[in-house]
């Protein structure tokens, strides 16, 4: 316990250090999907049958496997099977291949849910601003929009929930987020080594952003609730 | 005077021919009820007259100025159509409110946007804002509802949002104003007030196209009915002439049905 408390500073320097790293793999892979979704989203209910049919099979094979496996398959693909060592072999480049892989994956699972959120609007909502003389593009902005994020609200809270514990997934590829840099003290790290206690210790920054997020969440929802 | 025409309208859906050929016409002032058997062709006439639907043939003609004809309708551009939608207000069977907004809000919205694309027809933004929320109040107060205009559709009973849904159209001032039965997705005991609210329109020779079930109401509020069966109109003319003469057996069957209850 002693010691514990006598590492405790070099450890927590080192695990906020990876802690920034998770945040901004968090950030980046929201601020992309939220758009990215969007435009999938249109694709899979185009009038247009190919773009309909092959949104639609790119959505399936994403869905339908490991985020860990596609994040393999962007890192080590190029460089393994084209040869093309695209990403380098430095911390930025596993960055930008975990960033790839993670905004395809959630902009995947954000479509979904989008669709099923602009489907989910009564077409009698957008007849009755019809009737009333209002253009497309007004009814999109003032009648439907706001009846839609009331309804995603709930399950993508679910998804970024998620979110916060996949961004671990990314020490696969060795980015230095948060797990990587708690397991360090395992091997060897800042003169510490044979320590198990730090990557245990992570847990409490999972639990303790999560508590965050969702708080802000349950707000924006409660936000949402003044008409049904 | 006349203001509406109806020349020969037909609609097909897939190999259904919905509507085969609907004359009408309708003077200024005049409260028409269409009566019929669901399945007759009444919503998808009106979705027409309303341009929710493009009929495949026919014209429709307002205070004589041709809206649609089917043999240019392909000519017809977006915001042309919404023009010709103005001319109309339709009061759906199940209110279709905008849930985000209040009564007040439900009422002002088109208007305000339709306003801000004219640079607010030269007033001043809120020197037009007041004006028309005044003309809201009104409509509220004309329909009994100024206590309840702060409240959303979710706080209102079923009679209240069809009237805010009345109001609703009525701001607008269309020349023609449609009800698609607008009492049938209401309990019973709430029918009257929205009926109340109906006559009191036709008092003030409001012009009214009403799709409906009540037929007591339908003869006491019509100055012409129109019974459509199968696509077609059955049998046209004065409420006497329909409910106690009617010249069809069909016409006759349908009515001892609902007689009948
Ligand atoms: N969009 C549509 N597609 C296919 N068939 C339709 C559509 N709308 C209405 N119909 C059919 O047209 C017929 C008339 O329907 P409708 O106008 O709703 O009758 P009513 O209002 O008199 O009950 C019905 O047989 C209905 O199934
Ligand atoms: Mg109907």
């Amino acid at each position: 316990m002693e010691l514990i408390i006598k590492q405790m500073p070099v450890v927590i320097n080192a695990l906020n250090a990876g802690f920034v790293q998770t945040l901004k793999l968090f950030s980046i892979t929201l601020l992309g999907a939220f758009p990215l979704g969007l435009l999938i989203a249109f694709g899979s209910i185009s009038k247009i049958t190919p773009i309909s049919v092959i949104t639609r099979l790119f959505i399936w094979i994403i869905r339908g496997t490991p985020l860990m496996i596609q994040l393999l398959i962007v890192y080590y693909f190029p460089g393994l099977v084209l040869h093309n060592p695209i990403w380098g072999g430095g911390e930025s480049g596993r960055f930008t291949a975990a960033a790839i892989a993670f905004v395809v994956n959630y902009a995947c699972y954000f479509s979904e849910i989008y669709r099923g959120g602009i489907l989910s609007v009564p077409v009698g909502q957008q007849e009755a601003g019809l009737v009333l003389g209002m253009t497309k593009r007004q009814i999109f902005f003032h009648v439907t929009l706001l009846q839609m994020i009331k309804r995603i609200v709930p399950p993508i809270s679910n998804e970024i929930i998620t979110l916060v514990k996949d961004t671990a997934l990314a020490r696969i590829i060795a980015l230095q987020e948060i797990i990587w840099a708690g397991q360090a003290f395992m091997k060897g790290s800042h003169g510490i080594s044979g320590a198990i206690w730090p990557l245990f210790f992570t847990a409490f920054y999972y639990l303790i952003f999560n508590g965050i997020v969702t708080l802000a969440l349950t707000k924006l929802e409660d936000k949402m609730n003044y008409f049904r | 005077m006349k203001i509406l025409e109806v020349n020969n309208i037909r609609k097909t859906f897939g190999n259904v021919e919905v509507l085969k050929g609907i004359d009408f016409s309708l003077d200024k002032g005049q409260v028409l009820s269409i009566i019929g058997s669901s399945g007759s062709g009444k919503t998808t006439l009106l979705r027409c007259l309303n341009f929710l639907e493009t009929p495949d043939a026919g014209e429709i003609i307002v205070n004589d100025e041709v809206l649609f004809d089917a043999a240019k309708s392909h000519i017809t551009s977006e915001s042309q159509i919404r023009k010709n939608r103005l001319h109309f207000g339709l009061v759906f069977q199940s209110f279709n409110l905008f849930p985000q907004y209040t009564a007040l809000e439900n009422i002002m919205l088109a208007p305000r946007l339709l306003a801000a694309e004219n640079n607010y027809n030269g007033k001043s933004k809120s020197e037009f804002l007041t004006q028309l929320e005044s003309q809201a109040n009104e409509i509220l107060a004309q329909i009994g509802l100024s206590e309840r205009k702060n409240n959303y559709p979710y706080q209102l009973s079923g009679g209240q949002c069809q009237r805010v849904a009345i109001a609703r159209a009525l701001i607008l001032k269309p020349d023609i104003l449609c009800f698609d039965e607008p009492t049938s997705a209401l309990d019973p005991e709430l029918t009257g007030e929205v009926l109340k609210v109906i006559r009191g329109l036709s008092e003030q020779k409001t012009t009214m196209i009403i799709v409906t079930h009540e037929m007591e109401f339908a003869r006491d509020v019509a100055s012409k009915v129109i019974f459509m069966s199968d696509g077609e109109i059955c049998e046209q003319g004065s409420p006497s002439e329909i409910f106690e003469n009617p010249k069809e057996e069909r016409t006759r069957r349908f009515l001892l049905r609902y007689s009948g209850k």
